[in-house]
Order: C-alpha cells, then structure tokens, then sequence
C-alpha cells in the first residue's frame, strides 16, 4: 500500500518534472517572449541569486512576519468578538444579520479608506489584513458557537459553571472544528492582502519585490518572487492542516 | 448561516439603522470634522451624483464585465479539468503534485506578472480573475464528478454511450448541482479579485473609482463605492443562492462535504 503510494508520488513528480523541461524547451526554442516567459534555469537563478546577495531573503521575512502579524491580529479578534456574540442568542440575533451584510464586501475594497486613515504606512497593511482575515473567523466563531448541542450548556448550568468557564470548557472546544477552517481561510486572506498591501505602500516585501521586477521587466525576477509567495502559502497552509489535524485529533473521523 | 426566519426578524436592523442615525446626528453636531469620513446622507448625496453623471453605471459595468469573462474563462478551464480528474484517476494522481504546486500562489502575485504580458485594461484583469477562480472549480468539479454514484457509469456504459455522450448525459447533469454551488462561491471570489486588481493596479472599474475619489479627499464618494460594492456583491450572492435553491432545491444542499 505506501509502496503503492509513493510510486504515485514519483509517477506525479515526474509530471511536474516534465512540464518544467517543456518549460525549459519553450524558453530555449523563444516559442515565447524571453521578456515575458524567463526558463526555469534562469528563474532558479534569480532566485539563488536573490536570497543569496540580494535582499529577496529580507523581504520574503517581511512579507512572512506581516501576513502573521495581521493574521493574528485578526484570530484573537475574531475568536473574542465571535465568541461573545456567539454564547448569546440575544447578541446572535442584534449583530449576526449585520455581520453578514458586511462579509460580502471585498476586503481589497476596504484599502482606499484604510489609506485615508493611516496613510501609505505599515498601520494601513496591517489594518488591512486585519480587517479582512476578521470576517472568516468571527463568522465561523459565532457558527461554530450556535451549533454547540444545547444540552452541554444545560450540563454546564447544571455544575454550575461560570459563563467563562462554560466557553472555555463547552463551547471553545466544541466549535474548534469551525474555528479553525475559518483561520485557514483567513491565513489565505492575509497573504494575498500582505501583497496587495505591500505592492500600494510599497512597503519592503515579496509584494513590492514582484511590482518592481514587472515594472522593470526582470522577468527572471518576477518569477523567482511568484514562486517564493507559492511557497509561503503552501507550507503555510500545510502547517496549518497539521495543526489542525494534531488539535482535533479527539474526534471521530467519519 | 442565517435561517430563513432571521431575515424577518427586526432586532437584525436595530444595529444599522442605530448607526446610521448616531451617525448624522454627530454629523449635525458639527463634531465630524474628520476628511476621511463622510455623513451618512452625503454618502447617500455622493452616490446618487455617481448616478447621474453615468460614473456609478460604467464602472459597475467595467467591474462586472472583466469579473465575469473572467469567471466563465477561468471556470471553463477548471470545470473541464475538473470533469477530466474526476472521471480518469490516473491522470488525477499524475497531476496531483503540478496542481498543488500552483493552486497556492495567491492571486495577488500574479497581478504584476499579468500587468506585464497585457498591460493594463481588461485583458489583464480578466486573467487575474480566471486564475484565480479556475482552482476553486477545478476542485469541486473534480469531487462532484468522482461522487458520482458508479451505477449511473455502469448504465452509460451499457448503453454504449462514447466518451462525449457520457459526459453530456449522465457526467455533467449528475453533478451539476455542487457545480453550479461551485461557480456561485467562484464567482464571489470573481468580484473580490476584480476590485483588488482595481484599486491596486488597474485605472478602471468600482476599486479605481474608490481609489481615484479617495485620492481626490472626497469620502463621500469613498464610502459610496465603498457601499455600493458590498451591496453588489450581497446581491449577487443572494441572486445566486436564490437560483440554487430554485434549480436545485436540496440536491445543491452539500456544500459542507465538498
């Protein structure tokens, strides 16, 4: 069986390994613009080049300690409001409609007036993706809250718990599962906003690293940038998915 | 989620309108003095001069249009690869590591990367939004066409169907409900990478105008675009959910087992 499995793994990463020598022969027969389209060899080596002497290594840290920042800004934020709002049927049923008005709303959409507020500065980007990463979170907090079996809190009442103890006891772990699906979507937010952000403000990361290469056509650059932003999100998401799979490791896999 | 009985109920508009008339009468005060902030009647003002000067029209428009050429492009192509992994998994495996390999690149990184190869207009945008909804689809076509209850296969097979027959007429129509559930999540991600694409780099649409009204200290405008966007993407949301559920009733009910 893992015999089988891994044979697989080999089987797809020599698809891959094709694709990137059909890349590599595209580059070389100029079936595309160089400008456009740098071989992979030669994006391998911007990117070499780049974390080794240049500052690519700098401003992947940035982008990396940024897109955290912001993304933990918004969990505690959205864990705290949305536990509140989600222990109380009265606070569900004030606040809920209006929190789901404001979900649809792009969150890109927010930057103009985040600039008008901060400025082109460090406090915009991370307002930004503090904003945006909050939706997911809050709502799937205040869900994973509503959808608590009603008579852990009757069992709560009766061992009289206080309220505090009652989320941390009953309710958090109970809407873990939704907590944490709404911080991984969340954590996706933040990345694509810490570029966004970083690419208005030009404030030092892979963001404003991407733009100056397209501005200046260093395709090989560009891509060596691409490539890096592909990599924080994958492990970042797969280190997540561990995360989450260690946390919730008590339940039942159907 | 909100139930269907929430929509009714008036304790939901409490918080709104509370704000909105907390809002101008702090306005009327005179204690808003601010240039980033706009009474809320003003923005009603700026959105109704958006209006009749046509801005308010052709921007949605040019949102709208690369937001959704984008969805059908991008759609097009993960909907056919989609049915493609489903149905071989051969070829779902071998791609496996390619797929994983691209799909995270966020949508954002290859805003300069489009910008260069098409310059700026619709093209690049369109492009951006292809990319990146091609992956949502592409992955819930591929469940929906591999959930297909194998029985349906056996039948198109005795039947004699080829390849083209079998995907017309018992492949498409079996998982056409989470497909269409597919393309309504798609196309909010449409609308949000339009207007990201928009207020970052490209000089059109619903995000420029915001940016362009931001830049020209008129929070008014600001904050009418800023309104108008969340009501458009409300509506379509709404819309399509609307369709869902009179297409397909519960059989589209799936969503939380992609």
């Amino acid at each position: 069986m893992i015999a089988r499995r891994c044979l697989w793994i080999l089987a797809s990463l020599a698809v891959t390994a094709a694709l990137v020598g059909l890349w590599q022969h595209a580059a070389d027969a100029r079936l595309v613009s160089p400008a456009f389209l740098p071989s992979p060899a030669r994006a391998w080596i911007a990117l070499i080049d780049g974390l080794q002497q240049g500052d690519l290594a700098f401003k992947l840290m940035s982008t990396v300690e940024r897109m955290i920042y912001g993304w933990l800004l918004a969990s505690l934020l959205g864990i705290v409001i949305g536990s509140i709002i989600g222990i109380s049927r009265t606070a569900r049923a004030y606040l809920v409609p209006t929190l789901e008005m404001i979900r649809p709303l792009p969150a890109s959409a927010i930057i103009p007036v985040a600039i008008s507020f901060f400025g082109l500065s460090e406090g915009m980007i991370i307002a930004v993706i503090g904003f945006g990463a909050l939706w997911p979170m809050l709502l799937s907090t205040v869900h994973g809250f509503q959808a608590v079996e009603q008579r852990l809190y009757e069992v709560g009442r009766l061992l009289g718990l206080s309220a505090w103890e009652v989320i941390r006891k009953i309710a958090l772990p109970s809407a873990m599962p939704d907590i944490l699906a709404g911080m991984r979507i969340g954590l996706t937010v933040a990345l694509i906003l810490s570029v966004v952000g970083e690419m208005m403000a030009s404030a030092d990361g892979l963001g404003q690293w991407v733009l100056f290469a397209a501005r200046a056509f260093r395709a090989a650059d560009l891509y060596a940038g691409v490539v890096l932003l592909g990599v924080i999100g994958f492990l970042s998401a797969t280190i997540l998915g561990a995360v989450e799979r260690y946390l919730l490791r008590w339940r039942v896999t159907p | 989620m909100i139930r269907p009985g929430w929509a009714l109920d008036w304790r939901g508009a409490v918080i709104p309108v509370g704000f909105l008339v907390v809002a101008q009468a702090v306005s009327l005060l005179g204690f808003l003095t601010s240039d980033n902030l706009a009474a809320p009647i003003d923005i009603a003002l700026g959105w109704w001069e958006a209006v009749a000067d046509g801005t308010l029209v052709m921007r949605t428009h040019e949102t709208l249009t690369s937001a959704l050429a984008g969805l059908a492009f991008g759609g097009s192509i993960g909907l056919i690869l989609g049915v493609v992994f489903g149905l071989f998994r051969v070829v779902d495996r071998l791609m496996t590591l390619t797929v994983e390999a691209v799909r995270p690149i966020p949508s954002a990184a290859v805003i300069p990367l489009f910008m260069m190869i098409f310059g700026l207009g619709y093209a690049m945008e369109l492009s951006i939004v292809a990319f990146s909804v091609c992956w949502t689809i592409l992955i819930l076509t591929r469940a929906a066409v591999a959930g297909i209850d194998p029985p349906l296969l056996e039948v198109s097979r005795a039947l004699g169907f080829g390849f083209a027959a079998r995907v017309w007429k018992i492949v498409l129509p079996a998982a056409l409900p989470r497909i269409f559930v597919a393309f309504r999540l798609a196309a909010a991600i449409a609308l949000i990478v339009a207007v990201t694409v928009e207020v970052a780099a490209n000089p059109q649409g619903l995000g420029y105008s915001m940016m362009f009204a931001q830049q020209s200290l008129r929070p008014d405008l600001t904050f009418a675009f800023l309104v108008w966007i969340g009501l458009l993407g409300w509506a379509l949301n709404a819309a399509l959910l609307w369709a869902q559920r009179r297409l397909f009733g519960r059989a589209a009910m799936v969503e939380a087992a992609p």
